[in-house]
């Protein structure tokens, strides 16, 4: 552990004195289990875990083999998050990022290093609940090393004003042999402006599954943007997307893949639905620059399905009732 | 319970439904055969006011209150309801939230209850999804046990035995037995004899109408021998949604002319 990690975990400990720090800490407990955290977890010994809000580092935990260092910036937090190699870490890192404010911006620059042979699990939820004019932009590298695995599953609860933008940009390298699953869901409250940005370049042998859903409404715009490069032989990626989109809400789904290597195998999987004034794009781009190589797409853009839909009603659901049940279904 | 009087319904390049009559009373399980292509899955979408099903002339009554107009969920509402034939996949949503949405008071023993009743293990499915992860047989029995699970006063279950195994169709017959003895109504649509057995009445379907009402061993029987020898008529003519429209024709003028 670092000398700068503990000295940071001394001054959240130190805080929890502070009348201050204490309501900060209490809110933004309560977003986070509005955003179907469980707080309790983020106060146990045993799993990892880091609290921010606004540019507060308010509680940092670590468990062996996996340090944590944070550090207050004026408009948010620099964290760099290291899994010791060969570490399997029993439970996922708990990370809860948010602001109670309605106005500001967040900036969240993050470095995961995932060792070498390393198997890391987080669990990230994200929560604004009450924003009207609010930025949070993520900018994190991700390096998963030799055999290594990481997930990684990022939630977020926006409220209802739709006043958010909402920018993560990810750089990732997935060395030989390692896997790399990342989850993003946008299913609560109002999507305001999303856009996703997710570039992976994967060695032999590695693996990656980018997974992506968002619902939006009124006018919120929500557009990713991924591309996964599969340089290495045997190297393999699949990216799936689902949003749903109603009113005047508009979606633009881009993602890349590129077969580089003998053995390459790539998947991009988008189902969008469209419902109201709504507009969904998908624009799949296959590369292939090798002739072993094989990248696939698959793309559904449309209405909730009829029987679906009328097989739900047949129960006795109302036609609204039925169609959020689907969506939200399939964003899980 | 319901009567369908003089019920007509055009499809885009087709009229499925050709004048049908029918009466299923309150407490019956009444079987409703028919070849491939004679109408009986039409019939069960008219019924529910599936989205162009709608007749273009004739009327539907359940419990003496004209439905030929009110949408899918109202119907539901009042009480019938409709197993597919082939069921929807639904990716995300659990069995256990899939079977509480049409229950009057959801509780984990009626969802339990249901899934028994279908002869699936509860441990097993509650914790999977109705996605395509599961097999048609298993989507099969899950769409049964959410009807069951709805107790419905009428359900039309649309060939429940398609897609399970032999050993499945005492199940499903089983199942319906228990819903009758549980005051479902029940419209059964079958190509088995066997499963004709579990109905207390039955109607035969041919060329978009209903051909024979009567008991279903008299209603078999009829079909037997009426119905089969043209078969001879089409040669080596395939059978299927066009070929079956010429059979029906036949088999149905046949049976007019008698």
């Amino acid at each position: 552990m670092s000398s700068h990690s503990l000295s940071r975990i001394k001054s959240s400990v130190l805080r929890q004195r502070d009348p201050a720090w204490t309501r900060e800490f209490e809110a933004i407990l309560k977003a986070y289990e509005q955003a179907g955290g469980r707080p309790d977890v983020l106060q146990t010994p045993r799993v990892a875990s880091a609290v921010i809000s606004g540019n507060q580092v308010l509680a940092v935990n670590q468990v062996e083999g996996v340090n944590i260092e944070a550090e207050e910036l004026e408009h948010g937090i620099r964290a760099r998050i290291t899994v010791a190699p060969g570490t399997k870490v029993d439970y996922p890192v708990h990370l809860c990022f948010g602001m109670i404010a309605a106005e500001g911006l967040q900036e969240i620059i993050s470095e995961f290093e995932i060792g070498e042979g390393a198997e890391v699990g987080f669990l990230a939820h994200c929560t604004f609940p009450n924003a009207v004019d609010l930025k949070h932009v993520m900018d994190a590298h991700i390096h998963v090393g030799p055999g290594a695995t990481m997930r990684y599953s990022e939630g977020h609860y926006h409220g209802p004003h739709g006043g958010i933008e909402v920018l993560p940009t990810t750089h990732a390298q997935v060395d030989e042999g390692g896997r790399l699953e990342s989850e993003f869901s946008l299913a609560h409250g109002r999507a305001g402006r999303l856009e996703i940005q997710f570039e992976v370049d994967v060695a032999a042998r590695g693996v990656v599954e980018l997974v992506a859903k968002a619902y939006g409404s009124a006018e919120d715009e929500i557009k990713v943007n991924e591309v996964v490069r599969l340089n290495g032989e045997g190297a393999r990626g699949l990216t799936k997307t689902r949003v749903a989109v109603r009113d005047q809400a508009t979606s633009e789904v881009y993602t890349t893949a590129e077969g580089n290597a003998p053995g390459a195998v790539g998947h991009m999987d988008c189902t969008e639905i469209v419902r109201g004034e709504a507009m969904a794009r998908n624009v799949p781009v296959v590369v292939v620059r090798n002739d072993r190589a094989r990248v696939t797409h698959e793309a559904a853009i449309g209405s909730v399905s009829k029987k679906e839909l009328e097989t739900l009603m047949a129960r006795g659901l109302g036609e609204e009732e039925a169609v959020d049940i689907i969506i939200r279904g399939m964003l899980g | 319970m319901l009567r369908v009087e003089d019920v007509w319904v055009q499809r885009p390049g087709a009229e499925v439904l050709r004048g049908v009559n029918l009466t299923v009373r309150r407490g019956e399980v009444h079987a409703l055969l028919g070849l491939n292509g004679s109408g009986k899955t039409s019939l069960a979408l008219t019924l529910m006011g599936c989205s162009g099903y709608e007749p273009g002339r004739g009327r539907v009554f359940f419990d003496g209150r004209d439905i030929t107009d009110l949408p899918v969920t109202e119907r539901a509402r009042l009480g019938l309801t409709l197993a597919w034939q082939e069921p929807a996949r639904f990716e995300g949503l659990p069995v256990a939230d899939y079977l509480a949405l049409g229950m009057k008071r959801p509780s984990r023993e009626r969802i339990e209850e249901a899934l028994k009743a279908v002869a699936l293990s509860p441990l097993a499915y509650l914790g999977r999804t109705v996605n395509s992860a599961l097999s048609g047989g298993e989507r099969k029995r899950i769409e049964l046990a959410a009807v069951y699970a709805m107790q419905p006063r009428l359900a039309i279950l649309d060939e429940p035995d398609s897609g399970i195994d032999v050993l499945g169709i005492e199940d499903i017959m089983a199942l319906i037995r228990r819903m009758a003895d549980e005051g479902t109504s029940v419209l059964l649509i079958t190509h088995r004899d066997e499963m004709a057995e579990a109905a207390d009445t039955a109607s035969l379907m041919c060329g978009g109408t209903i051909i024979n009402t009567g008991t279903p061993a008299e209603v078999r029987e009829y079909f037997a021998r009426r119905c089969r020898p043209h078969e001879n008529l089409l040669g080596s003519q395939p059978w299927g949604e066009e070929a079956g429209g010429t059979y029906q024709r036949v088999v149905a003028e046949g049976m007019r002319d008698e």
